[in-house]
């Protein structure tokens, strides 16, 4: 078997073992990236010099018998989100384009400690801002099973790097459903912790009270085993939770029986996807065959999680976006009277999204914010930002912000009623399987609807995974979402685990992705 | 211009005092404090507001903050939040002050001014609330380059600020001023501050407005002003008397009460004496307060606030109170020596400790000490005579052995030289002079000056000053009243 196409726990044992050097396994994987990443765009930045330097200490650390990590020579790529001190961390934005951060990420930190070999930076929609990939600054992750289809977002790079062999195992980030929605649509398991589980120092805040990172693989137990690395209380992070973490990877052999699994009759009402709500119920049959129970349930405010999410998302994000101001990192607008000296006034007059007009800044300072910001965001995050900074303003907080707040209240506290009678929630991670590149880029508000399913696991900051449990007529996969109560990643990865025993959806691959295709970057 | 009784209206005054707390490090992340270190080389990714970079509560800070509530007589909030405070300036790298704004951890508290002179009648001043929030860095604008650049340190950035604010319970500019130091003296005293005007760790903004009675009986409010950009104590009471006389005369020539406009915002402008309008857009901000995501509710139990409170010395107010009733001097007294600081009261206490006299210890105090700090500079820790040395010295001048103006010579020696009561008497052949040898001396300067013996028989006792001099010339160590007195008792018995 080739090493790009073994299991993360099959990595690490053979590196143990001796039958496979890291350098073998690195290069392996490389020559995947070299081969595919210009089709599919899942990487914006790949640091062979870096992972094989680094892979080639570990082997020589383990020929002189001197002990090694646990994920020692396992290649992972890590959502450009997350800092790392070696490599640029962009967001997929021109505003942090050329931006290296210091110091490296908590998680980044844990991987590299356990021998984790960092690969390279993964695609996303800008500051993790959109549900298809489409909102990189450096053009669309194209998904693996059909390039003409988008993998979902915002990790979508993540997920497609693990679903195109490129990497075993990624890293990602969700606010709203960005580890699981794209890991659905590219048929891959990732998991979103419980908040807190994971600390967020060093992933660039997109929405703090809701933003978690965790694990995309190919299966469960791939994930159990990074994030025994990764999860876990960082005194450097206020919000993260105390408390040891679990060996999850020993407590994942264990059959269902009893387990109760809550199934929301709404998530099959119009807008589900016939051959998506097929393949749901199918996965729900086959837990019941495990010896697990399904029981209808209700999540009465559930239906306010994408109006009470687009509101408190857009407001965090408006304020932890301000610090992209142009004066001390990040993208800065050229001064006008450099430009001057280089281009025609023509040119001046011309370009540029910011109105030029003289006086239309009340001083060059804010004309440098302005332009600086309206040259350095996309589209979509100056939507977020403005429709933040709208419901924060003064006259309107009361009712929006605040409002939003005790929905997100309610939403947490169906979640609790629910799980006093259910150990985990189970349903569809979205309304459809993959959808077309440019098929919802015009419409906002049907892409805000992708995140229909998954949304309101973080507005009550429970955990969530989801995992392939079927195939569309044409081929695309269909993914499967379980919930558990805070803290229950056991749980989840315990259950999908047992699917994925007895299921093998999430062993196919992609057929053929073109080597070569429309550029990346 | 005071709220005299004489004065067609009355001043209102609130302040809003900023001051930035006496911890190691920052406020939310390790980063030094300390004033002075080259920019921006005390600095990390959370206070430079690096992307990911995240705030942990400094505890030391919030104990600190829970200690200038309680000195204020604040109700401590037994749960309280962070805010972020949104908005745009070179000098705040977030975009957003991480501050308090709707449940701040203290409220409802009052310190009292008194002037024990009698200057104002003792003044209980409402605090509506103290707030902790993380101060800006500093924008420095590069004049010399000329190209109208601005350098910004963020050294300062994150540091631990106390938001002070008070009710409008001040009635004139000079009683701002007392109460300013009064709370300086406080926040110094319980070491949460070290209240430097000059390094900004201090920072007053006011709030002005008079309350002018009509022939109605109605009493009109003139608008209130917040005057900014005042770097000391006497620039408050200066903007504060400016803006009293200003209102005033606005007053009379627009009739316009509050509420007419906005309230106003002015910079004191020190060279020239004058408050200036600051432009409009500087104004009207609308900060987005939201609650801080990033930072969780802080609690505050019975058992922390105890430990803080056991934590805490005498405030002022207490310490006049125990210093008159220890050691039997005036209000006046006490207040002369607390203002001057922890540690002057410690070697006054040591030294009325050593003589068994507070009123004796506090006059040389004010007298000699305090005069000898004003004229050398430095700080009492530092002065050369210790409180045992000026004791001596002072059972000395008690026992008679010289009096008192011979000992402030000893003193300004003992001060100079570092040397002892002893050894100074020694070296400069100090004795006490006997009766017989003051006889002796007062003879012989008679039959040396018949000409002042015949004025001072002829009615012009002042003329006797003239045999001080003599004296002293002959015998330094001579008592110049009690020769001028035998002398004159020697010039009465000729008849
Ligand atoms: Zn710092």
């Amino acid at each position: 078997m080739q090493p790009a196409e073994l299991t993360a726990i099959d990595i690490v044992t053979a590196v143990r073992q001796g039958d496979l050097t890291a350098v073998q396994c690195t290069l392996a994987f490389l020559q995947r990236i070299e081969a595919h990443n210009g089709s599919i765009n899942a990487f914006l930045h790949v640091d062979a010099a870096g992972a094989l330097a680094t892979a080639e200490r570990i082997d020589k650390r383990r020929s002189q018998g001197l002990p090694i990590g646990p994920l020692a020579g396992l290649p992972v790529a890590v959502k450009d989100a997350i800092c790392t001190a070696d490599q640029p961390t962009t967001c997929a934005s021109k505003m942090l384009a050329h931006f290296r951060p210091p110091y490296d990420a908590e998680v980044v930190a844990r991987l590299r400690a356990a021998d984790a070999v960092i690969v390279g930076k993964t695609n996303m929609d800008e500051f993790a801002m959109g549900g298809s990939n489409e909102n990189s600054a450096f053009g669309p992750v194209r998904n693996p099973w059909d390039v003409t289809r988008a993998p979902g977002g915002s990790s979508g790079g993540s997920a497609a790097c693990v679903a195109a062999d490129m990497a075993p195992v990624a890293i990602g980030s969700d606010t709203g459903g960005s580890i699981r929605q794209p890991a659905g649509l590219c048929g891959i398991t990732g998991l979103k912790p419980t908040y807190g589980r994971v600390s967020r120092r060093g992933l660039v805040a997109f929405a703090s009270s809701l933003d978690q990172i965790g694990p995309m693989a190919r299966s469960a137990a791939d994930c159990a085993l990074i994030m025994e690395t990764i999860a876990g209380h960082d005194p450097g992070d206020a919000t993260s939770l105390t408390g040891g973490v679990p060996r999850y990877s020993t407590q994942l052999d264990q059959p269902l029986a009893g387990v109760r699994i809550g199934r929301v009759p709404e998530h099959f009402a119009a807008g589900l996807d016939p051959e998506v709500a097929r393949g749901v119920e199918e996965a729900f049959a086959v837990f019941k065959a495990a010896g697990a129970t399904v029981h209808d349930i209700q999540l009465p405010h559930a239906k306010y999680g994408v109006p009470t999410y687009y509101l408190i998302a857009p407001c965090e994000a408006s304020s932890n976006l301000a610090r992209y101001d142009g004066a001390h990192y990040g993208h800065r607008a050229t001064r006008r009277d450099e430009e001057g000296h280089r281009a025609t006034r023509r040119d001046e007059e011309g370009h540029g999204t910011a109105p030029h007009t003289p006086g239309a800044f009340e001083s060059p300072l804010v004309e440098m914010y302005c332009r600086s910001r309206a040259e350095g965001f996309g589209p979509e995050v100056k939507r977020r930002i403005m429709l933040g900074t709208y419901a924060l303003s003064a006259g309107y907080y009361d009712a929006y912000y605040a409002k939003a707040l005790r929905v997100r209240r309610l939403i947490r506290q169906d979640y609790l009623n629910a799980f006093e009678q259910v150990d985990l929630i189970g349903g569809p991670v979205s309304a459809t399987a993959a959808f077309k590149l440019g098929e919802k880029t015009n419409d906002p508000l049907a892409m805000y609807l992708v995140d229909l399913y998954t949304v309101t696991a973080n507005l009550a900051g429970v955990g969530g995974i989801s995992f392939p449990c079927g195939f569309t007529k044409s081929g695309l996969p269909i993914g499967f979402q379980l919930q558990a109560p805070a803290l229950g990643e056991g749980l989840l990865l315990r259950a999908t685990d047992r699917f994925q025993h007895l299921t093998a959806w999430h062993q196919r691959r992609p057929k053929s992705i073109p080597s070569a295709g429309p550029a990346g970057r | 211009m005071n709220a005299s009784p004489t004065a067609p209206f009355t001043t209102i005054i609130g302040l809003e005092v900023h001051v930035q707390l006496q911890t190691r490090t920052k406020l939310f992340c390790g980063c030094s404090t300390q004033f002075g270190a080259p920019p921006n080389t005390q600095v990390c990714p959370t206070c430079l507001g690096l992307p990911g970079s995240l705030p942990v509560m400094n505890r030391q800070a919030f104990a600190l903050a829970l200690r200038a509530a309680l000195a204020l007589n604040c109700t401590i909030a037994p749960t309280t939040k962070w805010d972020r405070k949104n908005y745009f300036y070179p000098d705040l790298p977030k975009g957003y002050q991480i501050s308090q704004f709707d449940l701040p951890f203290s409220s409802a508290g009052h310190l009292e001014v008194v002037d024990p002179k009698g200057a104002f009648a003792p003044r209980d001043v409402g605090i509506i609330r103290v707030h902790l929030e993380e101060d800006a860095g500093k924008s420095m604008h590069d004049e010399a380059a000329g190209t109208g650049d601005t350098r910004i340190d963020l050294n300062r950035a994150g540091t631990p600020l106390c938001e002070i604010v008070t009710q409008p319970d001040l009635r004139s500019p000079q009683e701002a001023r007392a109460w300013l130091n009064e709370l300086k003296l406080l926040l110094v005293y319980l070491g949460v501050s070290d209240c430097n005007m000059q390094e900004g760790s201090l920072r007053v903004d006011a709030n002005i407005n008079l309350h002018i009675p009509q022939p109605d009986g109605r009493i009109a409010k003139t608008p209130i002003v917040e005057i900014k950009n005042m770097n000391s104590f006497r620039s408050v009471e200066r903007a504060l008397v400016y803006e009293t006389a200003r209102q005033y005369q606005e007053w009379q020539e627009t009739k316009a009460e509050m509420g007419s406009k906005p309230k106003q915002t002015r910079g004191w402008d020190e060279p020239a004496g004058i408050t200036r309008g600051q432009r409009a857009k500087e104004e009207s901000s609308d900060y987005r307060y939201f609650p801080e995501p990033d930072l969780v509710l802080v609690t505050v139990d019975a058992a922390q606030l105890a430990a803080v409170q056991s934590g805490m010395t005498e405030p002022p107010t207490e310490l006049r109170k125990a210093l008159e009733s220890r050691w039997k001097i005036s209000a006046y007294d006490s207040d002369v020596l607390v203002n001057q600081g922890r540690e002057l009261v410690g070697y006054f206490e040591e030294l009325a400790g050593a003589i068994g006299e507070g009123k004796v210890a506090s006059n040389w105090m004010q007298q000699d000490v305090l005069r000898t700090l004003n004229e050398r500079g430095g700080t009492i820790d530092a002065f050369p005579v210790t409180p045992a040395g000026l004791a001596d010295l002072i059972r000395r001048v008690t026992a008679g052995d010289f009096d008192t103006s011979r000992a402030r010579e000893i003193f300004a020696e003992m001060v100079t030289s570092g040397r002892s009561a002893a050894d100074v008497v020694a070296t400069l052949g100090i004795s006490a002079v006997d009766d017989d040898e003051l006889l002796t001396l007062c003879h012989e300067l008679l039959a040396a000056n018949p000409k002042i013996v015949a004025d001072v028989r002829g009615g012009k006792e002042q003329a006797a000053a003239g045999l001080i001099g003599q004296a002293k010339k002959k015998n330094a160590n001579v008592n110049p009243g009690k020769v001028r007195e035998k002398c004159l008792e020697l010039i009465r018995a000729m008849g």
